[in-house]
């Protein structure tokens, strides 16, 4: 072998030559060894946001959801009412709550959006209404005050607890506590204040996480007595109602091992109870972790398989220029061999030349893939500025705006290796086809 | 008297497209040490054969060639390759220096090729720039070929085919692209050579440059067709 310092540094000159070539023949793989490491990062990126968004459902959590079913078969079920009726009764949560050994605790909920005012300001806002187990299933912390007590169920009092954002927008600079906001003609006190929290994973069919932030929380028991179950919806023209008795039924399990059993008997149970079977779901957390693991595989192949395209090509592109370089450099080779250069030296020679240039392009994608995530920022920027405009919040974009990339460490070091393998083996055929030119036509060439 | 190189009945036979030709038909022709042989002939008549078989770039299809006490008629690509490096130094017509490297790299190249590859050190860096010196280059160390003119850059060819010490220079038309003030310049440089004591083998067709060689051997159809003392 050749001393190596001094063969890369020879190498470096003639590459340098050519800078403009050498540059350009580099960039392939840039964008290869970039890609690789962006596409990793976004993939681990949806994978953690995934994860984190499944955790905060909670790993010994189900959750049975009811779902509006599909109009054609709603109206064949109900054909001479102008009410549809669907989802989770009170009845099934009595059943699941009392018949299911391994269930801890079951937490009903029932949810409308209705529209909210304190003195002028109004807005829509989710109202949930709940028992005092809702909190910690849900993670939620209290900011102020307290959560529904069990002696608000039992008197139906007319108290409710802000969720961070509601409290911001309808009270902005007051105190919340003490005051009372006017939800659907009637005066709920406020009572307790809930801390921000991120939004967890979509469940029942919908790609947009749950967002708790313009919650309102109330007690179940008040919720049914001030609302009732029918939920009517007047908007531009147009008029339906809906009566619902349960909207969610949070149940928890004794054991991480005995969610999974667990949850077949629900689905068990509520079939004989619900004979369509289309509206309600079981969403087993854990089984999301599972699908999103799946995902991220499917995600890694798909963007390694599009990277791995993308530095054959740039590979190809090295190979090409080499071969041209050889050609153009033939009389060199010729000196070289007569001054007593052996077939392998040629050889060296030029696959050092390659591995230099694809290892350096490696280098410089390695310093862009670190900076995937601010890369990535100014393209969510972008986006939402002329794709997202016009449709606001799609799931979409929101997936994607959620969506934070994070660097793989161990990807750098594996980018770099393969940039320096695209070298070796993409170098070789021009290395041999110039170490295997006789000599006497190498001089000759022009 | 010892020799330097000596061929023994050197024979080359060529495919021309179907058609076998007879490059060399019997050369034998003994290189005292010291000796300076002016090689002549038209073309075609075998001599850049020769010169190629002579500087181990090819090797003969019958006969013998006998350089620094070995054989290179049956030496393997690589043990041609050391031959070269060690025992032969090359003068081009066309310089053929590489482009990209300074006077001082274009020295070094050599010392790259060497047996074992021993690094380059200080020793050796000092007898390039002695041989750059001695060649009159001792202000350009760093230029590119492209910025010396076609004697400075023969004169570094001269100073290359030196830095590891052979056996035998081949000058293959060391003159034929310089005007005849550099050539009395190049050919006065390789006559002190001489003087010194190298072995020099000299291709040219310039009865003038061949003139100043101790003999000039002829060339024609292969064979050796005259040999002797100018004008012969």
């Amino acid at each position: 072998m050749l001393n190596l310092l001094r063969t890369v540094q020879l190498a470096l000159k003639s590459l340098m030559l050519h800078k403009l070539r050498s540059g350009l023949t580099m960039l392939g793989i840039v964008f290869g060894v970039f890609s690789v490491i962006a596409m990793l990062a976004i993939g681990e990126g949806a994978s953690q946001q995934a994860q984190k968004q499944v955790l905060q459902l909670g790993a010994t959590n189900i959750i049975v959801r009811s779902v509006k079913p599909p109009r054609e078969n709603a109206s064949a079920q109900n054909q001479n009412s102008f009410v549809l009726r669907y989802g989770l009764k009170r009845a099934d949560y009595d059943l699941l709550s009392r018949t299911i050994p391994t269930v801890l605790q079951a937490v009903p909920i029932r949810e409308i959006t209705k529209a909210c005012r304190y003195l002028h300001r109004e807005m829509n806002c989710r109202i949930v209404g709940c028992t005092p187990e809702y909190l910690d299933m849900n993670n939620l912390e209290l900011a102020q005050g307290r959560f529904i007590s069990d002696k608000d169920r039992r008197e139906k009092t007319n108290v409710c607890v802000l969720a961070a954002q509601a409290a911001e927008e309808l009270f902005q600079f007051n105190d919340p506590i003490g005051q009372s906001v006017k939800i659907a003609d009637r005066r709920y006190a406020v009572v307790g204040i809930t801390a921000a929290r991120e939004a967890s994973a979509a469940i029942g069919g919908s790609m947009s996480g749950q967002e708790f932030n313009k919650d309102i929380y109330i007690p179940l028991e008040t919720m049914r007595v001030r609302m009732g179950d029918l939920d009517i919806d007047r908007r531009q023209g147009s008029f339906s109602a809906e009566e619902v008795e349960l909207n969610q039924i949070t149940l928890t399990i004794s054991d991480v091992d005995q969610v999974v059993p667990t949850a077949g008997v629900i689905r068990e149970s509520l079939q004989g109870t619900h004979k369509s079977g289309n509206d309600y779901s079981v969403v087993v957390p854990q089984e999301l972790l599972k699908q999103a693991a799946q995902i991220r595989t499917i995600f890694n192949v798909v963007l390694g398989s599009i990277a791995a395209i993308s530095l054959i090509v740039g590979g190809i592109g090295i190979m090409n220029i080499m071969l041209a370089t050889v050609t153009e450099r033939t009389r060199e080779i010729g000196i070289r061999r007569a001054l007593g250069a052996k077939r392998q030296d040629i050889t060296t020679q030029f696959l050092t030349e390659t591995i230099v240039l694809a290892g350096s392009g490696g280098l410089i994608g390695v310093l862009l893939g670190l900076s995937t995530p601010w890369v990535f920022d100014g393209m969510k920027s972008v986006a939402t500025r002329f794709f997202f405009e016009s449709g606001g919040g799609s799931e979409f974009s929101e997936m994607f705006t959620n969506l934070n990339p994070q660097v793989v460490p161990a990807s750098l070091p594996l980018a770099f290796g393969i940039s320096v393998g695209i070298g070796v083996i993409f170098g070789m055929y021009p290395a041999r086809s110039a170490a295997q030119l006789d000599p006497i036509e190498a001089l000759r060439h022009e | 008297m010892s020799l330097a190189a000596q061929v023994i009945d050197l024979q080359k036979d060529y495919m021309l497209g179907a058609v076998p030709v007879q490059a060399l038909r019997g050369v034998s022709v003994d290189f005292p040490r010291g000796d300076f042989v002016a090689i002549m002939g038209s073309s075609g008549s075998g001599k850049s054969t020769l010169l190629n078989l002579l500087g181990a770039l090819d090797r003969p299809t019958r006969g013998k060639y006998i350089v620094g006490g070995r054989d290179v008629s049956s030496m393997t690509d690589d043990e041609l390759s050391t031959i070269r490096n060690e025992k032969i130094g090359f003068i081009f017509q066309s310089y053929n220096l590489i482009p990209q490297y300074t006077v001082l790299e274009n020295i070094e190249v050599p010392l790259h090729y060497r047996t074992g590859y021993p690094t380059i050190g200080d020793r050796e860096q000092q007898r390039i720039r002695e041989l750059a010196e001695m060649v009159g280059l001792g202000e350009r160390l760093d230029h590119r070929p492209f910025q010396l003119s076609g004697g400075q850059q023969q004169r570094v060819a001269i100073a290359r085919s030196l830095v590891n010490d052979p056996e035998i220079i081949l000058a293959d038309e060391p003159t034929g692209n310089l005007d005849s003030k550099t050539e009395q310049e190049i050919m006065e440089m390789l006559l002190r050579l001489n003087r010194e004591g190298r072995t020099i083998i000299m291709v040219t067709h310039e009865p003038a440059v061949a003139r100043l060689a101790k003999r000039q051997i002829y060339m024609k159809d292969g064979v050796v067709a005259g040999e002797g003392v100018f004008p012969g």
